[in-house]
């Protein structure tokens, strides 16, 4: 059995993975990436808008960080928030040092734009392809250092040993299979592991997200013990194109792009959402709006209502947005120079995730996280657009750089299962966790002081799963039970959520688990065997799905993109907390922990979130 | 339906050249047949017996509007053979992952209308690559075409402080902007007849990446005479006939015959410059 050693192991080519493993080479540790697509291929490239950063000299960096707080709705942790806007300056400056084509203005300086719930033009851009650029702008930095990269091997399992309180718990690397032969292999980690797999969209079908954005790496972590923070808060972005979801980005709406009903109301003013900001509201505020005109008939087709930028003229639509009009023809039929383009709601954004603190350690000794998969937490309830290629940036290079073994001190942010907390019981619809009975992700831990065991078993574990998936006679395609996880989820943990619906969802999610022991793969064959990733996949999405809709149901209030029928206001007094969920060997279990509002620099006021 | 064994063939050597095919879809459209499509659809497993002589499977599928040919392949996948095998990720043109020849040209299987192609509508694998499986092509010599002439920002001087940026004029970005544009699809290369005979030309993709370095005014001049010389080596961009097939399959509308022509121009006047 093959074992691949490195000081630090990354496990994604996103704009996470690649930023923190320039930083961990930085800090002199031999680092190597893995990942389950080719790094240019990887979703952020498929990001639009910009990044945010406090460039400007009448732009304070606390303006930025009070934005992103207020846009959280206060559920955010302020020393995440602080750190956040003050490093992401120089984080955004150096993608340009490293040679990023950002877009210009007359003078030369790299050009920002006015996005939603930015309090001043802040979003460095690259055209509307800004994703496209910072991540060959990253994977360039990683070639030019000869960082080695294992790409199109897929990780199945962390390599963590067992003890019983998860804080003692130490991660010394991971069981991964080389998609293209089969051959599973360890890989042990010297110093850290970083997990940076991006974000879940998948668990829905109408999404933005990439059909890799299957949450691997949250999921194996919450199965390895660490807990999932605030998964229940998933931002629907308002403008995606309702035959594929492919996203619009609120470029369009900061460059003055409207929104009509089919009445021709500019809704979001005429109707009363945001009477300040209009179409630049938070995300959440404008995907409501969108739903609720539909809802009540000014739809159209009962389904969309209509973003319009022809007014902006064709010059300045194709200098700023051209690669709009290519995405409005190629995937919508639509040219939006001539017409005004449809657009729906789609499922965008997971805030929630990994627990981690503000250097991307998670509870594990060595394990971290970093980017769209991790919670930090600097989104809370709400991410303002342009903020996650810019956490990407910060959060990244935070994380490279502790795995490296950097000393981080005391950290502001607490991680780990804390004895006091606030518990919760509740009576879920359906038994959580754990039901096939497989082997739990954790490795027994007969030899903890040598790691070599504790990657093998977790090697042989993950080569006895893959080995019975190739060898099921007849049972339940992967496909059918992902369908069924994502319109449950599409149906009741939408933009508009309520108890019964949730209960429902839930219950299908334990439906779709319960098939999973019969789940059949048709192809015996090790070569590129890419129905039996899917299958790994589908397990991912089922215990976030769960995890998701446990948020959900527990959550009794409306903060940013939760949102509960009949809990229509924010709680604060109850519910400026985060939901956690830890995974208990099989045994999950829901409590709380407080979110801060107070950092060394300044202490917020949590005042009504309104546009 | 998949018709397996009774459709299989030896696969016929795709020769990928876009010239010898005069399949010009956009000229020979028939109408689909209103409900569904059929697709030929190149198999291969080395591991897998009925599938190790290479061949082609059929596929009928339904149809609805704006389907392109990844949606067909997905719902050929899901609903019908579940170990079809190709790339995909990103669904919208970004990632580059499916790349496939469909009807004798290269195309991205997402940005393809169903609609707009003869029926039957074949996909093969991208020419020129060992096949993996099925649709999946062995992308190596692609990635190292690209390795190979430095593709990182590399500027001459060090930047200014940590917040200020370097400067670059509106004119300057607007002249790099088309070549940054590159998702690495290997499109290009795979319809180059050149690049696809001799294994040591660098091909369109790797010479538009230095090109993007070239032409960006950020890196100085002396690295940019570097990048002259790494692109007109013995593989550089003097094997390239001007045949635009390579322009003509960009997704991403990449003039990349213009920028071979241009480098080639430069690399004249430099050399004039020295004698
Ligand atoms: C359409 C769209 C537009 C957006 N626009 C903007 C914007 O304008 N501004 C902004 O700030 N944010 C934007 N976002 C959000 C932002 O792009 C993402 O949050 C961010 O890029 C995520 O980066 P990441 O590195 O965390 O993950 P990703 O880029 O998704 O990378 C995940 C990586 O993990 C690897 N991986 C996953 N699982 C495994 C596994 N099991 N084994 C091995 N490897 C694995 C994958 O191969 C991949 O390389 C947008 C998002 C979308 C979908
Ligand atoms: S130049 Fe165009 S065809 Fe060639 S790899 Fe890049 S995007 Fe693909
Ligand atoms: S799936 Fe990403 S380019 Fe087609």
């Amino acid at each position: 059995m093959a074992m691949y050693e490195h000081d630090v192991l990354v496990i994604g080519g996103g704009g996470a993975g690649l930023r923190a493993a320039v930083a961990a080479h930085e800090a002199g540790a031999d680092v190597a990436i893995v990942s389950k697509v080719h790094p240019v291929r990887s979703h952020t490239g498929a990001a639009e808008g910009g990044v945010n950063a406090a460039l400007h000299e009448d732009d304070p960096w606390e303006d930025h960080a009070y934005d992103t707080m207020k846009g959280s709705d206060f559920l955010a942790d302020a020393p995440a928030v602080d750190i956040f806007a003050r490093e992401i300056r120089e984080e955004v400056i150096q993608l340009e040092h490293w040679g990023m084509p950002f877009s210009r203005d007359d003078d030369g300086t790299v050009s920002q734009r006015p996005f939603g719930g930015l309090s001043f033009p802040r979003t460095a851009y690259a055209g509307a392809e800004t994703g496209h650029h910072m991540l060959h702008a990253m994977y360039q930095q990683v070639v030019k250092r000869g960082i080695d990269i294992y790409e199109e091997w897929y990780v199945t399992r962390l390599a963590v040993t067992d003890h019983d309180e998860v804080a003692d718990r130490q991660c010394h690397g991971f069981a991964a299979f080389d998609i293209a032969t089969g051959e599973v292999a360890g890989f042990r980690a010297r110093d850290g592991v970083v997990l940076a797999t991006g974000g879940a969209g998948q668990v829905f079908k109408h999404t933005t997200n990439a059909i890799a954005n299957t949450g691997d790496g949250a999921a194996m972590a919450y199965r390895a013990g660490v807990p999932l923070e605030d998964m229940e808060m998933i931002q629907f972005h308002p403008t995606t194109l309702p035959s594929t979801g492919v996203l619009i980005t609120e470029g369009v709406r900061g460059e003055g792009g409207r929104l009509f009903n089919s009445d021709g109301e500019r809704f979001m003013f005429e109707r009363g959402y945001a009477v300040e900001d209009g179409e630049l509201a938070s995300r959440d505020v404008v995907s409501r709006a969108e739903l609720t005109e539909v809802a009540e008939g000014r739809g159209v087709d009962d389904d969309h209502v209509y973003l319009d930028m022809r007014h902006l003229g064709e010059e300045r639509i194709m200098d700023r947005l051209e690669n709009i009009v290519h995405l409005a023809q190629d995937f919508e039929g639509v040219d939006p120079l001539e017409e005004p383009m449809p657009v729906k709601p789609g499922a965008h954004y997971t805030m929630g995730g990994i627990e981690i603190n503000e250097w991307g350690e998670t509870v594990i000794d060595g394990l971290y996280a970093a980017g769209e998969c991790g919670c930090v937490s600097m989104h809370g309830a709400n991410r303002l657009g342009g903020n996650s290629l810019a956490e990407l940036l910060v959060f990244g290079a935070r994380a490279g750089r502790a795995a490296a073994g950097e000393d981080v001190g005391t950290p502001e942010i607490q991680v780990g299962p804390d004895p006091d907390a606030e518990r919760e019981d509740p009576d879920w619809p359906i038994e959580p966790g754990e039901i096939s009975g497989g082997p739990p992700d954790v490795t027994p831990n007969d030899a903890l002081v040598d790691p070599v065991p504790v990657i093998n078993s977790a090697v042989e574990a993950e080569t006895e799963r893959i080995d019975s998936l190739l060898v099921t006679e007849d049972g339940v395609s992967q496909a059918a039970i992902r369908s069924r996880v994502q319109d449950a989820m599409g149906e009741h943990l939408n933009v508009f959520r309520e108890k019964s619906g949730i209960e429902t969802a839930l219950k299908e999610i334990g439906a779709a688990k319960r098939e999973l022991p019969n789940l059949h793969v048709t192809d015996t064959s090790r070569t590129f065997n890419t129905e039996l990733q899917h299958a790994l996949e589908t397990r991912n999405l089922i215990d976030l799905a769960e995890a998701i809709a446990f948020g959900a149901l527990a959550r009794e209030e409306s903060r940013g993109a939760h949102w509960r029928k009949a809990h229509q206001e924010r709680k604060d007094e109850e519910w400026r907390k985060h939901t956690m969920l830890s995974w208990n060997d099989g045994d999950p279990e829901m409590w709380y922990r407080p979110n801060i509002l107070e950092s060394e620099i300044q202490e917020y006021d949590p005042t009504e979130r309104s546009y | 339906m998949s018709d397996s064994d009774a459709d299989r063939t030896i696969r016929p050597e795709t020769s990928g050249l876009n010239s010898e095919d005069p399949e010009e879809p956009e000229s020979d459209v028939t109408e689909s047949t209103g409900e569904t499509v059929t697709l030929r659809i190149f198999r291969y497993d080395p591991e897998v017996e009925s599938k190790q002589d290479a061949g082609f499977d059929t596929f009928r599928i339904p149809t609805h509007e704006g389907m392109t040919i990844l949606d067909a392949l997905i719902e050929a996948r899901d609903e019908q053979d579940p170990s079809l095998t190709f790339r995909h990720s990103c669904r919208q043109g970004v990632c580059g992952s499916d790349a496939l020849f469909i009807n004798g040209s290269q195309r991205l299987g997402c940005k393809t209308q169903v609609s707009e192609l003869k029926e039957p509508i074949q996909i093969e694998p991208l020419p020129h690559h060992p096949v993996v499986k099925d649709l999946v092509v062995d992308m190596d010599s692609f990635y190292e075409r690209m390795r190979a002439v430095e593709p990182y920002f590399d500027p001459d001087d060090p930047p200014p402080d940590e917040l200020t940026e370097r400067y670059q004029s509106r004119e300057n970005r607007e002249d790099v902007k088309l070549s940054t544009r590159c998702i690495w699809c290997g499109a290009c290369t795979s319809s180059c007849t050149i690049a696809s005979n001799e294994d040591v030309y660098l091909g369109p993709a790797a010479i538009n990446k230095g090109y993007r370095f070239y032409a960006d005014e950020r890196e100085g001049e002396d690295r940019a005479e570097e990048r002259l010389e790494i692109l007109q080596e013995h593989d550089g961009v003097w094997r390239c006939q001007t045949q635009f097939s390579c322009t003509n399959v960009c997704p991403q509308d990449i003039p990349l015959t213009e920028h071979i022509q241009q480098i080639k121009r430069d690399a004249t006047k430099a050399d004039l410059r020295f004698w």
